[in-house]
């Protein structure tokens, strides 16, 4: 396998709906940004495209990827589509990966979208939910945010987590998102809003949950020789792990921490794992990332994280999987401030701030979970994060972090049957 | 509105953010505004459309069609696999640890709240059924879950983790996992 770097990057304004334009005309608003950024690459240049989208219900319309991929010209070359339910986009950006690595490609565009707003609040949440067993599941439940709230309600049992925490991942990133144009909700919110917000499933309310957005992203990806014609300030990706677990929650073991390198067995006496209160896929996945990167001490050696928090209590069980606390602390991580930006104010009393500031974009609750689009997304903010480009992209540079040589981008599909992670760094 | 609420002193009940409901129903138009000048096509407004979608599936549960052939009848049913004596709530034909065929085994019809939500909205399907209850059930010696509805509690504070919940069968089968549902044990 030979070095990938990412080149560029671009994302639509991801929004409830976008009547103005069918798919392919925001996977092209999104491509034009991309190329915009990188005079140097001219489309004849790339050698094929990797497309992702989640639902073929939502688009109505089968073979999307190609019909995204004749409006952007990239006909006759290679493309394929990618599709994993929420990791779609993550599973896009290391196929993109996997193109370049293997040296079938020298530059490689992955481009992901999802138009949710065609069907209505209610419908879209049937379409999502026909993504567990639908033997078994679905006529039950068909609800994923109930089959979240199940997974918190447990672990708030296993770790004494409080729906106050949860609250406050909500408040974090919106706040965060205000100050990023792209996001679908800026709002400041205190964690009295939260908690008073309409509930869903108990204990999520309106506000620990993202919402359906229409959007697409893209990202361009080179190998060495090419990423330093093109740009001088290439990312590299430097590590890519992707996880799995059982469709069906109620088949997830019970069994032993698989353990981080800054864990030892001792740390989990009595933990049966993962049961339904944490993430096996997203252990496996980051683990992989880590070992391929070089990480041993995740907390201290990553600058900040865009993971995917389609609910707050995931946010929290996600820190955990990723190892930034030990499984059971992600509460009281949230509550003492290590994943909150340095440089905001949230309006909450905080011990300590920027330890390893998380969704400093505003994550998927504020700006939106347009699915297949929603993994690139990330790579595209946390790609501007380490070029130091966010001034320039987001028109202001409160949220740009001093220090952000590499980053983590985690995509989570379906109470955590497929996740990815992969690690950005600074190239140059 | 109640007559007694008419000139009454109360303070006034005014909601800036009240907002009908969207429906999906709507006018049938066939004569389309159409400008001379083609220029102007582009500040069109987009043409929104209602395109029904309806699929009659012939969906069948092979291998795990006794399990609910067993509801109709009133048992729960597992599956146990022999080599590796881990035993599945939610049946699979073909164990997950070793790939060995499994064989059916009949459940216990009580069981422990391994975990629960009360859902106050959901898919189109079931929002009509909104507020319902669904727990994650544990049984003793059964290595898995099951999912299922449960039912005479009120909300979220009547349901415990651990708390011993009872199967309830339908008497009329539906052939979904609906049939069996759950109630707090006496």
């Amino acid at each position: 396998m030979r070095p990938v770097y990412m080149v560029s990057g671009g994302v639509s304004k991801f929004e409830k709906a976008r009547p103005d334009a069918t798919f392919q005309k925001m996977v092209k608003e999104a491509f034009d940004y991309t190329m915009g950024d990188v005079p140097k690459l001219k489309p004849d240049m790339i050698d094929g495209s990797v497309g992702s989208y989640f639902s073929d219900h939502f688009t109505r319309q089968l073979m999307a990827g190609i019909m995204a991929t004749d409006y952007l010209g990239l006909c006759p070359k290679p493309n394929k589509r990618v599709e994993g339910g929420g990791a779609t986009g993550g599973l896009c950006f290391q196929a993109g990966w996997e193109a370049v690595a293997s040296g079938r490609m020298d530059v490689c565009l992955a481009f992901g979208f999802e138009t949710m707003s065609h069907v209505q609040t209610w419908k879209g949440n049937e379409f999502i939910a026909l993504a567990s067993d639908v033997n078994f599941d679905y006529p039950v439940g068909g609800f994923y945010s109930g089959y979240y709230a199940m997974m918190v309600n447990r672990h708030m049992h296993e770790f004494g987590t409080t729906v106050e925490q949860l609250a406050m991942v909500s408040v974090k990133n919106h706040m965060n998102a205000y100050n990023n144009p792209y996001a679908q909700k800026r709002k400041r919110l205190t964690i009295q809003d939260v908690r008073n917000s309409t509930m869903v499933a108990y204990p999520l309310t309106l506000l620990d949950i993202c919402v359906m957005s229409d959007g697409a992203a893209a990202c361009v990806l080179a190998s060495e020789e090419m990423a330093f014609k093109l740009t001088d300030k290439p990312v590299r990706i430097t590590g890519v792990g992707t996880g799995t677990d059982m469709m069906r929650m109620a088949d997830r073991p019970h069994g032993d921490v698989i353990l981080a390198p800054n864990e030892k067995k001792s740390d989990y006496k009595n933990l049966k794992y993962p049961g339904v209160h944490s993430f096996r896929a997203g252990r496996s996945a980051g683990l992989q990332a880590y070992k391929m990167a070089g990480i041993t001490d995740p907390i201290r050696e990553i600058d900040f994280v865009e993971l995917h928090d389609a609910y707050t209590s995931s946010e929290i069980q996600t820190y955990e999987d990723l190892a930034l606390c030990k499984y059971g602390e992600g509460g009281r991580f949230v509550e003492e401030g290590h994943p909150f930006m340095p440089q905001i104010d949230y309006g909450l009393k905080l011990k300590t701030k920027g330890t390893i500031p998380v969704n400093p974009s505003g994550g998927l609750i504020a700006c939106g979970h347009p699915v297949g689009a929603t993994g690139l997304m990330q790579a595209v903010f946390a790609f501007w994060q380490i070029q130091g480009t966010i001034k320039k992209h987001y028109g202001s540079p409160e949220l740009q972090l001093k220090k952000a040589n590499r980053g983590l981008i985690h995509s989570h599909a379906g109470t955590g049957t497929y996740v990815t992670v992969s690690i950005l760094e600074r190239g140059w | 509105m109640a007559k007694n609420d008419i000139g009454s002193k109360r303070s006034p009940r005014r909601n800036p953010a009240a907002k009908l409901e969207e429906v999906m129903t709507g006018t049938t138009v066939f004569g389309i505004p159409f400008p001379k000048d083609l220029n102007a096509l582009k500040n069109m407004s987009p043409i929104v459309i209602k395109h029904p979608y309806y699929v009659e599936y012939v969906h069948s549960y092979g291998q795990d069609s006794p399990f609910f052939a067993g509801l109709a009848n009133k048992k729960l049913l597992g599956t146990t696999c022999g080599r590796c004596k881990y035993t599945y709530a939610t049946p699979r034909m073909h164990c997950t640890k070793c790939g060995k065929e499994t064989k059916w085994v009949e459940l216990p019809q009580e069981g422990r709240v391994h975990t629960f939500t009360t859902c106050y909205f959901g898919s189109e399907e079931f929002l009509k059924e909104t507020p319902f209850h669904l727990v994650l059930v544990e049984f003793d010696g059964v290595d898995t879950l099951m999912l299922a509805r449960l039912i005479g509690v009120e909300g979220p504070g009547d349901i415990e983790i651990g708390m011993k919940i009872r199967a309830k069968f339908r008497r009329n089968s539906q052939l979904k996992p609906t049939d069996v549902y759950f109630v707090p044990a006496g």
